[in-house]
């Protein structure tokens, strides 16, 4: 099996945002592979833009995390040259504009997420290629393919703040369980009006899904009593 | 007064050479003579050599006091390890170093680069470079030669703001962690630290951690070899200790020894051609005008 150590860093990942009344809940894994290894198994995905702005970053580590060094620096003098915290959807766009016209050298897919007093909590989604989509949730990466039908069945308007993080981490845990890029600890970061929270799920706190097993010190453990019938020829 | 003198020293050998000279005028531009002679010698299976490149094990970790880096020493040219005890940790700041795997002169001229920018920073701040600082100028200009700088890096330090350890690849991705490996021997140093790591190591754990990463990543990977380097950097304080493990030894020395003695080789016959006539370089009288 070819490792491939020299493989640019990307980010497997699974990543989602989804809107609830009041405000924002964005969750991520923290799996960063290089090529067939983990290069970090606990990496923070979401990253801050401004006080009430974060971002969820997918592809390649260094294109996303490049891209998000360079809006949060505008974002920062935006604020001051206006004198009022960013919008999100200013955040979203200056983010799709790099995305947009850097989309031959970039490779990154990004969700935007936050909390402003003109619109409350926004998502924007703003894939590979740099269009940028407004969406009451939205989710991103190579584990989201596991994600669509999920979200088709159990999204619904006007949740909890609760009912959407439990939704958020539920999500992320069964991307985990069968996308090999994805893994990790869950993070998931809640914005609204009173501001931002930070929560962090270990590996060993989510649901167990279909056929997967306990985390176990040694596999021996559980192995069944009964010694294996003997061939016969 | 300077005599330009020109000579060289030519023993005969048994078999004489003949002598072929060519007598063109020089051309100006390019020129690609030696190209066929190259593609001649890869149609034989004469490969050009390969660029040197550090196989490498390189190791960080954070314990109670500061930040530990290791490196094991062997740099590889191909299958050939062409140093034996090479430096990979490299000097950014007083208070911050770097191990730097992948093609050596790529690690050394960037963490040169970034070193002299960092003196000159501190001279326009009056403040003691921070960790962070190094990291933004290191990752810019690894993202900006979109991976062809080929430098993987662990990056150490202890500033203002507490103790810092990143790693910083290629392409200009950056992580920052507890405990870090990276190289050709990460697998191996990882194994080690998933194991046995934990917060709060003293400072003597933390160097046998490191060694023991170390030591792995020597014994388990054809890339890393040879001798243990250690550096530890805490708050105001830096200790490099270089060689702080030896696990090679050579274990055969001659004892005749290894230096030949002048009168050695029996010389037949020796021919002194100049290649120049001898110039002589008077000084003039009128000195160079300022």
């Amino acid at each position: 099996m070819d490792l491939n150590l020299d493989a640019p860093h990307s980010m497997g990942t699974t990543i989602v945002g989804v809107t609830y009344d009041g405000g924002v809940v964005l969750g991520a894994d923290s799996r960063t592979s290089t090529g067939m290894y983990v290069a970090n198994r606990a990496s923070d995905k979401i990253t801050q833009l401004t006080d009430n702005v974060y971002l969820c970053r997918s592809g390649s580590a260094a294109d996303s995390q490049v891209v998000s060094d360079y809006v949060r620096y505008f974002l920062h003098q935006h604020t001051i040259q206006s004198g009022q915290p960013a919008t999100v959807k200013v955040a979203a766009n200056l983010i799709r504009l790099l995305s947009y016209n850097n989309k031959n050298m970039l490779q990154t897919g990004l969700i935007v997420g936050g909390w402003d007093k003109y619109e409350g909590g926004k998502i924007y989604g703003v894939p590979l290629g740099g269009t940028i989509l407004e969406q009451p949730f939205t989710i991103g990466g190579s584990g989201s393919s596991y994600l669509y039908g999920f979200f088709d069945q159990t999204w619904k308007e006007g949740m909890s703040k609760e009912e959407a993080e439990k939704l958020v981490v539920k999500a992320v845990s069964l991307a985990i369980a069968r996308d090999g890029a994805s893994g990790g600890v869950v993070r998931t970061v809640i914005i609204n009006s009173e501001g931002v929270t930070r929560n962090f799920y270990p590996g060993d706190t989510l649901p167990l899904w279909h056929e997967e097993l306990e985390p176990q010190n040694s596999l021996l453990d559980i192995l069944s009593s009964t010694s294996p019938e003997p061939m016969s020829t | 007064m300077v005599v330009v003198k020109r000579f060289v020293l030519q023993v005969h050998r048994k078999s004489d050479m003949s002598k072929a000279v060519v007598d063109l005028p020089p051309k100006g531009g390019f020129s690609f003579d030696l190209c066929r002679r190259n593609e001649m010698l890869i149609s034989k299976g004469v490969h050009p050599p390969s660029f040197r490149k550090t196989g490498t094990t390189i190791v960080g970790l954070v314990f109670k006091d500061g930040v530990i880096l290791g490196a094991d020493t062997r740099a590889t040219e191909g299958p050939i390890v062409c140093d034996k005890n090479c430096e990979k940790i490299h000097y950014i700041a007083p208070n911050i170093y770097c191990c730097g795997a992948g093609t050596a002169a790529d690690t050394e001229a960037v963490t040169d680069m970034v070193s002299s920018q960092l003196q000159l920073h501190r001279y326009h701040t009056g403040r003691e470079s921070r960790v962070i600082t190094a990291l933004t100028l290191l990752k810019s200009h690894l993202f900006s030669y979109q991976g062809y700088v080929s430098a993987a890096l662990v990056l150490g330090g202890v500033d203002i703001t507490g103790p810092h350890l990143h790693t910083i690849y290629p392409h200009g991705s950056t992580d920052t962690l507890p405990f870090a490996t990276m190289g050709s021997g990460s697998l191996a140093a990882m194994a080690v630290f998933e194991s046995k790591f934990r917060e709060g190591l003293t400072r003597e754990e933390g160097i046998e951690l490191v060694c023991e990463a170390i030591c792995s990543g020597i014994f388990n990977d054809l890339g890393s070899g040879s001798n243990v380097d250690v550096c530890v950097i805490t708050k105001g304080h830096k200790e490099y200790l270089r060689n702080h493990q030896m696990p090679n030894p050579r274990t055969y020395v001659s004892s005749k020894g290894y230096t030949f003695p002048k009168g050695l080789t029996e010389v037949l016959t020796t021919k002194i051609t100049p290649l120049k006539e001898k110039v002589e370089v008077i000084e003039g009288n009128d000195a160079m005008e300022e």
